[in-house]
């Protein structure tokens, strides 16, 4: 909080880093067909003002189309989009004002850093000292005083990604976009600015709509996340919950890692796994349940250790331990067409005890770690 | 022990050294061996001609050195008139193709490739066409009882027959004609690799559609453009054909003249001396073409 408000003191770009410059956008039935593929299929999303929102999903979600309907590049076959509360489904993009980090920057090639900069504002008839000011400004911000005049060619590519951001928020725009702005940094340095662009979004307040493949940019980062897949939102929620609770087996597949599991349901509505109880159906008459386990909620439990209460507990074998730095990743059969992956520190003390390719292995899941959903496993 | 480390390890160094190093000899020598027959024919098809032509416009009456030859050019004004001429077409027939060629390069640049592969189709066609055949067509379309003013007349665009040929506009429509290919081909290349985002940008950041194109369109297919322009000036200087034919002998460019001095007179001194300005002529056209554009980078690309 001490550190949010110094944050926002040092923020020199617009005069109100609170967000009510923020604008929310409010999508409806938004849909876009190319050929007999749906693109968007009746698209509903509400973006609050001031948050910073993540379209996550597989390549050809439609996360792309969405973003590109929102900056006005892709003409929706029909919907609505409101800034605030004014209609842009018809407005051309050149007047929704709104700022954009492309994918490849789009830096123009032919203006130094400074020109590119202050493009936005020369349009708006912004001129001499307050543009150079402003430019200087934003240059700041991103942490690239003094680089003004060099040319687009000399600037390495976390640079370039800078320079396309101070270019997107310059002229004060309520609603910042971003289509995997990040992509093409190396690991290193993606992981710096997702902080950084964090950071910049809270000294903005600016509502933000995120873009990426990646899911754990999308944890990093979002204050929501927006999963979409063939077109359709299929959740929208925190990070915390969208991990936690995923909606279906394809959010509990592409987010983070997991291993399904189908549950058996018995009359009395209880969710079974290898006749152990992990919890409940209720009234709902669903055929299919899935048990989704994390890696990381898994561990060893003591050689002979049984379910009780709180654990559950699978026998199994271990067929392979990978050691990958800050973890190690182990495979555990725990039958001959199931394999459970089981994740654990590497500090020793997390270890299972001694085991080695072969072996017989108890691991435990805690029943407050239990992810159930319903429907089948993912394809 | 320790030195006898110490010996191991600068052997180590020199291990298969000076193999090592004839074998990245070899491999130079074996990729510059691939130039030899371009060389033999550059030297045997340009460099000795050249040389040849050189020699001669330096030749005097008496066999000896002179510089009657060029102090001949500087006597006469249908000289100078030549060169004006020749500069005069080339620069209009350039302007002609740019004031065309943009905008179909951009409208191909548009398309989606496939389609754009259709329409480059039409373009090249006449490309691929004999240069007399076109330039005989010109004629054909052009003449004063011609299709082009029959037809105008039937429709009653005009009442008696506009000369359109054996001058300067016949000149410049059949040139014009021949040069575009030219200058639309390296313009289409250079549009294309524009990225789809600058414009998405340009607009993203407030550029109504005219402002996107002039400041950002256009100055990036500019090195393309200039590439192009240059190609049809530095052809148009030397061309012969179209002039001589649809020119009808008013429009007299250096390569018309030397043809006339030979056929003529059956000097080759003063016919080399001829070829030898035009050759400096457009060597200097290019080195300031360069200097102006920046040329190089548009010509050799920049990626």
């Amino acid at each position: 909080m001490l550190i949010d408000s110094r944050l926002k003191l040092s923020f020199a770009v617009t005069d109100d880093p609170l967000g009510t410059t923020a604008l929310p956008i409010e999508i409806r039935d938004l849909t876009k067909r190319y050929g007999s593929v749906y693109a968007l299929n009746s698209v509903d999303l509400d973006v609050h003002s001031g948050e910073f929102l993540t379209l996550l999903g597989p390549s050809g979600s439609g996360k792309t189309t969405l973003l590109m309907a929102i900056a006005g590049f892709n003409r929706p076959d029909s919907g609505s989009i409101r800034f605030g509360e004014d209609e842009v489904i018809l407005t051309p993009p050149h007047k929704r004002e709104v700022g954009m980090v492309f994918q490849s920057y789009a830096l123009f090639p032919h203006m130094n850093v400074a020109d590119n900069i202050g493009f936005p504002l020369k349009l708006r008839g912004i001129t001499g000292a307050e543009r150079a000011t402003r430019v200087e400004e934003a240059l700041e911000t991103v942490q690239l005083s003094g680089f003004g005049a060099r040319n687009i060619d000399q600037l390495s590519g976390g640079q370039r990604q800078r320079v396309a951001l101070a270019r997107a928020f310059v002229f004060g725009p309520r609603i910042l976009l971003m289509d995997e702005p990040l992509s093409a940094l190396d690991k290193k340095l993606r992981e710096r600015m997702q902080i950084e662009l964090k950071h910049l979004h809270r000294k903005l307040g600016v509502t933000t709509v995120y873009v990426t493949h990646d899911q754990r940019e999308a944890l990093t980062m979002s204050d929501r996340i927006a999963v979409i897949n063939d077109g359709e939102l299929i959740q929208l929620d925190t990070p915390e919950v969208i991990y936690n609770s995923p909606a279906n087996a394809f959010v509990a597949d592409f987010i983070g890692e997991s291993t399904m599991l189908p549950l058996k349901r018995d009359d009395a509505g209880a969710l079974l796994f290898r006749g152990q109880k992990v919890g409940d159906a209720g009234a709902d008459e669903g055929k299919d349940w899935t048990l989704v386990v994390r890696p990381e909620r898994l561990f060893f439990a003591g050689a002979g250790a049984e379910t009780d209460d709180q654990t559950i507990v699978l026998k199994g074998v271990l067929r392979e331990a990978v050691f990958q730095g800050e973890s190690e990743m182990a495979l555990v059969s725990i039958d001959d067409d199931t394999e459970v992956a089981v994740r654990f520190g590497t500090s020793g003390r997390a270890s299972p005890a001694a085991s080695i390719t072969g072996d017989q292995v108890y691991i435990g899941l805690d029943r407050n770690d239990v992810i159930i959903i319903p429907g089948g496993q993912a394809a | 022990m320790a030195r006898a480390d110490a010996d191991a390890s600068r052997s180590g160094r020199h291990l298969h050294g000076a193999a090592l190093k004839r074998q990245h000899t070899r491999e130079q020598w074996s990729v510059l061996s691939l130039v030899v027959p371009a060389l033999i024919v550059i030297v045997l098809i340009i460099l000795i001609p050249l040389s040849w032509l050189f020699y001669l416009s330096f030749l005097g009456d008496n066999g000896g050195f002179s510089l009657e030859n060029y102090h001949k050019m500087t006597q006469y004004k249908s000289y100078y008139r030549i060169f004006v001429t020749t500069f005069q077409v080339s620069i209009l027939t350039t302007l002609a193709c740019i004031a065309l060629g943009y905008p179909l390069a951009f409208f191909l640049a548009q398309l989606p490739p496939r389609w754009a592969g259709v329409f480059m189709l039409a373009v090249l066609l006449p490309f691929w066409t004999s240069l007399l055949v076109r330039t005989y067509a010109w004629l054909v379309l052009l003449q004063k009882r011609g299709i082009l003013n029959e037809f105008a007349m039937q429709v009653g665009l005009w009442e008696t027959p506009i000369k359109l040929v054996h001058n300067m506009t016949g000149t410049l429509i059949g040139m014009a004609h021949i040069m575009l290919p030219f200058l639309i081909l390296p313009l289409y290349n250079a549009m294309r690799k524009i990225d789809k985002d600058m414009m998405h940008a340009a607009a993203n950041l407030g550029a109504n559609p005219i402002n996107a194109f002039w400041r950002v369109y256009f100055p990036l297919s500019l090195p393309g453009m200039v590439a192009g322009s240059l190609i049809v000036f530095v052809l148009c200087l030397g061309f012969y054909v179209t002039p001589a034919v649809l020119g009808g002998g008013r429009v007299i460019m250096v390569s018309n003249q030397i043809t006339a001095i030979l056929e003529n007179q059956f000097d080759w001194g003063a016919a080399s001396a001829l070829g030898v300005v035009l050759l400096v002529a457009t060597t200097f056209t290019l080195y300031l073409a360069a200097r102006v554009f920046k040329f190089d980078a548009a010509l050799f690309g920049r990626d």
